[in-house]
């Protein structure tokens, strides 16, 4: 499992192991000031570093900034 | 009115039968008998209740023989039917609290009778059954006697009638993990300000709650390959299909919702929102894959960059959700990930 | 800053002909009133109640709660950058209705929140209970957009507290108390011996229905800073926020802001209350550091000993609670923090989402989950159209009986974490 969360203090308080920071906490993958095709660039691309954490092996709990 | 029946509990140091070298003392029985605290403890019952029987073991003899001695001792109080079952106070004496705990637990668990025991906060047998059962804090010696009775007795009388236990500030137990609330004489702000003096004179003060713990789990191992696996989508963001079929909760949500998106290549403001009321809803629910990334995760499954996305994703709202609650509905739906043969699971938050 | 706050106790509301206030009564014009809230086209009418303590009476959905307060003496209006024009408050002669509050309730598209019950359990729960309340129940033109309606109904609640308050301006008070601060060097040489303590006040900044304004400024949009603690008797922060509702601080939680009113009762004897400092609690990571860093870099400036920390909301603003108490005590400056709980129904989970050892004294409003049945009571003030949608409501909350089965959240007020209740937990 990866985390894909705003506020990585929480997650890693409760105990996640693969964290991926997001955007903001009401459009974590998102950005409403972009346009909508640099929007889903963003999301894209938070969603790759999140497929990218999933292959990597982790010892402690990691942030992939 | 026919008085409360209480059954009580204590070593053989304070039944007076020797010190350490009595140390081995069976477990027997002394129906119709007050000993020792026992004494302290009925008059503080005044006519309200009575022991009708004392239970006397040796602390060696209950550590070294435990599941006799149990198996003895529930045998013998199951006889009386107390409506309550009081053990120690164990002060500091270290074997005495664990045998106070675990006999204390015992007699709730298994014979389902409300138990109290108590001890000294640094007595190993506290922290060790403070979750388990209603222990009241002492001195560390038997000097502080007279202190414990004066709060093991009223609550003790509680749990006998069947009343409603307070918060442990109330009620005078160590403070057990269940949060109670009530009133207090002042007011938060003011409490705060006095407790500021305290901390800023160096003095002793005491918070009103500790921080908590949080559990932890191994890593998994990595994903071998990613453009073979099914990946499933999670949220705690409330995502949910338009309208909130199942009604999850803005806040504290009692169930998660299991919602299929075969065929479904975005989200949209016609299709689905969130149901969270902890943050602005405007934009997720402009587009929800702001939340859940149903769009782009289509797209990456097209181009073969994963194997496929799981049709099926979970939900809830994170808002003032337990924790107990948020670790049950994983723990449901996890079993029915593993068993549609999801490799992995990308979970978001708001 | 020194301000003089006169107190005017206000016994009793009645819908009169013509808006005064005699012999400790307010009478109030429904007409005036209207002319006032309707002034914004955004709005498409108003109905004008009162409640009073003890009544069987339920109000719902619950905005705002305001004090009426007016100026008299010193720069500035009430409500600076908002009603009044922009100028520093806080010092001269203010006066305070004690005993009654406007209150603005209505429907706003999404969550609608806040119930304050008048009598029976619930009203034990909310402080609101004991007032005599002037509640305004505020109606939208059709396709208006969510924000707008927001700011449209918040307005409106200012308008009319100021306009009841101005009805004060030529009374004498009932009773008046006074509360000075000092500049530092002043502080310092009149109080050598004393520890230097200030308020912290983390204001909740994270969108719709979740917003804080000072002086009129989205409080998201601010750095942490520095006030006069008697500014905020003036209004200089007022609230957008209302979810959830039991630890949301109202405008009169703001104005009546206890920690202020505690520590300027130990101002002089056991400490120095230095300032008030505000901080926000903003939905991106980097202002929650950035805040937090401002925030512990300040009272370390103002060589603080200890502080009062008080959070707003809950959940995500747990991390700015514990940020601003772990920098804080890196600079040497102890802290209390005061929260409230969500712990579960059962009392079983863990309070909070963040945590750290520094935060070793907790002063806490209590647990916001714990269930609560609310009776029938004979008149809803609003409308019960949305009790099911409420944060702290369910599906299961309306029972056969008519009594609500809900958690305290719903109560405004409930849990508050500016200290305001006795409500506590252990």
């Amino acid at each position: 499992m990866v985390h894909i969360c705003t506020v990585t203090p929480i997650s890693m308080t409760v105990g996640a192991n693969r964290i991926v920071p997001a955007i903001a906490i009401p459009h974590p993958l998102g950005n409403p000031a972009l346009d909508p095709a640099e929007e889903k660039d963003l999301r894209r691309h938070i969603v790759e570093k999140a497929l990218a954490a999933l292959e990597t092996e982790v010892e402690d709990q990691t942030i992939f900034d | 009115m026919s008085k409360l029946k209480v059954v009580h509990y204590i070593n053989q140091f304070f039944a007076n039968i020797g010190g350490e070298e009595k140390a081995d003392y069976p477990a027997e029985i002394r129906v119709g008998e007050v000993v020792g605290p026992g004494l302290a403890l009925t008059q503080a019952f005044g006519d309200e209740a009575e022991i009708v029987a004392t239970i006397v073991c040796g602390d060696s003899y209950f550590n070294e023989n435990l599941d006799k001695a149990k198996a003895d001792i529930l045998a013998m109080g199951k006889e009386h039917q107390p409506d309550v079952f009081v053990a120690g106070p164990a002060f500091n004496a270290g074997r005495y609290g664990v045998a106070c705990g675990t006999i204390a637990d015992a007699v709730q668990e298994e014979l389902g009778i409300p138990s109290v025991t108590a001890m000294y906060k640094e007595n190993p047998g506290a922290d060790m059954f403070k979750q388990k059962v209603y222990i009241v804090p002492t001195k560390n010696s038997a000097a502080g006697m007279r202190a414990a009775v004066k709060v093991l007795a009223p609550l003790a009388l509680k749990l006998a009638k069947g009343e409603a236990i307070g918060s442990s500030a109330e009620d005078g137990y160590m403070p057990n993990g269940v949060r109670v609330n009530f009133f207090e004489q002042e007011r938060g702000s003011k409490r705060a300000v006095k407790m500021l003096l305290k901390k800023l004179a160096g003095k002793e003060f005491e918070t009103e709650y500790a921080m908590p713990d949080f559990d932890r789990v191994a890593p998994n191992p990595a994903v071998k390959d990613i453009t073979k696996a099914k990946v499933a989508l999670v949220t705690s963001g409330g995502i949910v299909p338009k309208g909130n079929p199942d009604h999850i909760e803005s806040s504290s949500a009692s169930r998660y919702g299991e919602y299929d998106i075969t065929g479904v290549n975005d989200l949209t403001a016609e299709t689905y929102e969130t149901a969270h009321g902890g943050f602005d809803p405007v934009y997720c629910n402009e587009d929800s894959d702001r939340v859940l990334p149903v769009d782009v995760l289509r797209d990456l499954e097209k181009e073969g960059k994963i194997g496929s996305l799981h049709h099926l994703f979970y939900s809830t709202t994170g808002n003032g959700t337990a924790v107990a609650s948020s670790k049950a509905f994983a723990a449901e739906f996890s079993k029915k990930l593993l068993a549609d043969g999801v490799d992995a699971v990308i979970l978001t938050s708001t | 800053m020194k301000l003089e706050l006169g107190h005017i106790h206000i016994s009793d509301i009645q819908i009169a002909p013509e808006s005064k206030i005699e012999n400790g009564v307010l009478y109030v014009s429904e007409e005036a009133v209207k002319e006032i809230v309707l002034e914004d086209e955004k709005l498409k009418s108003v109905a004008l109640d009162v409640a009073k303590p003890g009544e069987s009476v339920r109000i719902t959905p619950v905005k705002d709660v305001i004090e009426p307060r007016v100026k008299v003496e010193g720069s500035g209006g009430v409500f600076p950058g908002v009603i009044s024009k922009v100028d520093t408050v806080g010092g001269g002669k203010t006066y305070a209705l004690k005993g009654m509050a406007v209150v603005t309730a209505g429907k706003i598209v999404g969550f609608q929140e806040g119930i304050i019950d008048m009598t029976g359990p619930g009203a034990e729960y909310t402080p609101f209970s004991k007032l005599n309340n002037l509640v305004m129940v505020i109606d939208p033109i059709d396709n208006i957009k969510q924000h707008e309606y927001e700011k449209a109904v918040r307005f409106a609640g200012f308008k009319v507290a100021a306009y009841i308050g101005e009805l004060a301006r030529g009374l004498t008070p009932d009773e008046t108390f006074e509360y000075e601060t000092y500049t530092i060097k002043e502080g310092l040489e009149k109080f050598p011996e004393l520890p230097r303590v200030a308020y912290v006040q983390m204001l909740q900044s994270q969108g719709l229905l979740h917003d804080t304004y000072v002086y009129g400024v989205d409080a998201k949009r601010t750095l942490s800073t520095i006030l006069n603690p008697t500014e905020v008797m003036d209004g200089a922060i007022v609230s957008g926020n209302c979810v959830s509702a039991c630890d949301k601080n109202t405008t009169y939680h703001h104005l009546n802001n206890p920690v202020i009113q505690d520590l300027f009762e130990q101002h002089g004897k056991t400490l120095n209350f230095v300032c008030q400092i505000i901080t926000n609690e903003n939905v991106y990571l980097a202002d929650k550091q950035r805040s937090s860093d401002w925030t512990a870099k300040m009272c370390k400036l103002l060589d603080l000993d200890g502080v009062v920390v008080s959070q707003e909301g809950f959940g995500n603003p747990d991390t700015d609670l514990i940020m601003n108490c772990k920098k804080i005590e890196a600079e040497g400056v102890k802290t209390v923090i005061i929260t409230d709980e969500y712990a579960g129904r059962d009392g079983k989970s863990q309070s909070l989402a963040d945590a750290d050892p520094a935060a070793d004294a907790v002063v806490t409003g209590g647990n916001a989950n714990q269930v609560i049945i609310l009776p029938k009571l004979d008149k809803v003030i609003g409308t019960m159209d949305y009790i099911t949608k409420i944060a702290g409501a369910s599906d299961e909350t309306l029972r056969a009986d008519g009594s609500l089965e809900v958690e305290l959240q719903v109560i405004t007020g409930a849990t508050n974490e500016t200290g305001f209740n006795k409500l506590s937990a252990r």
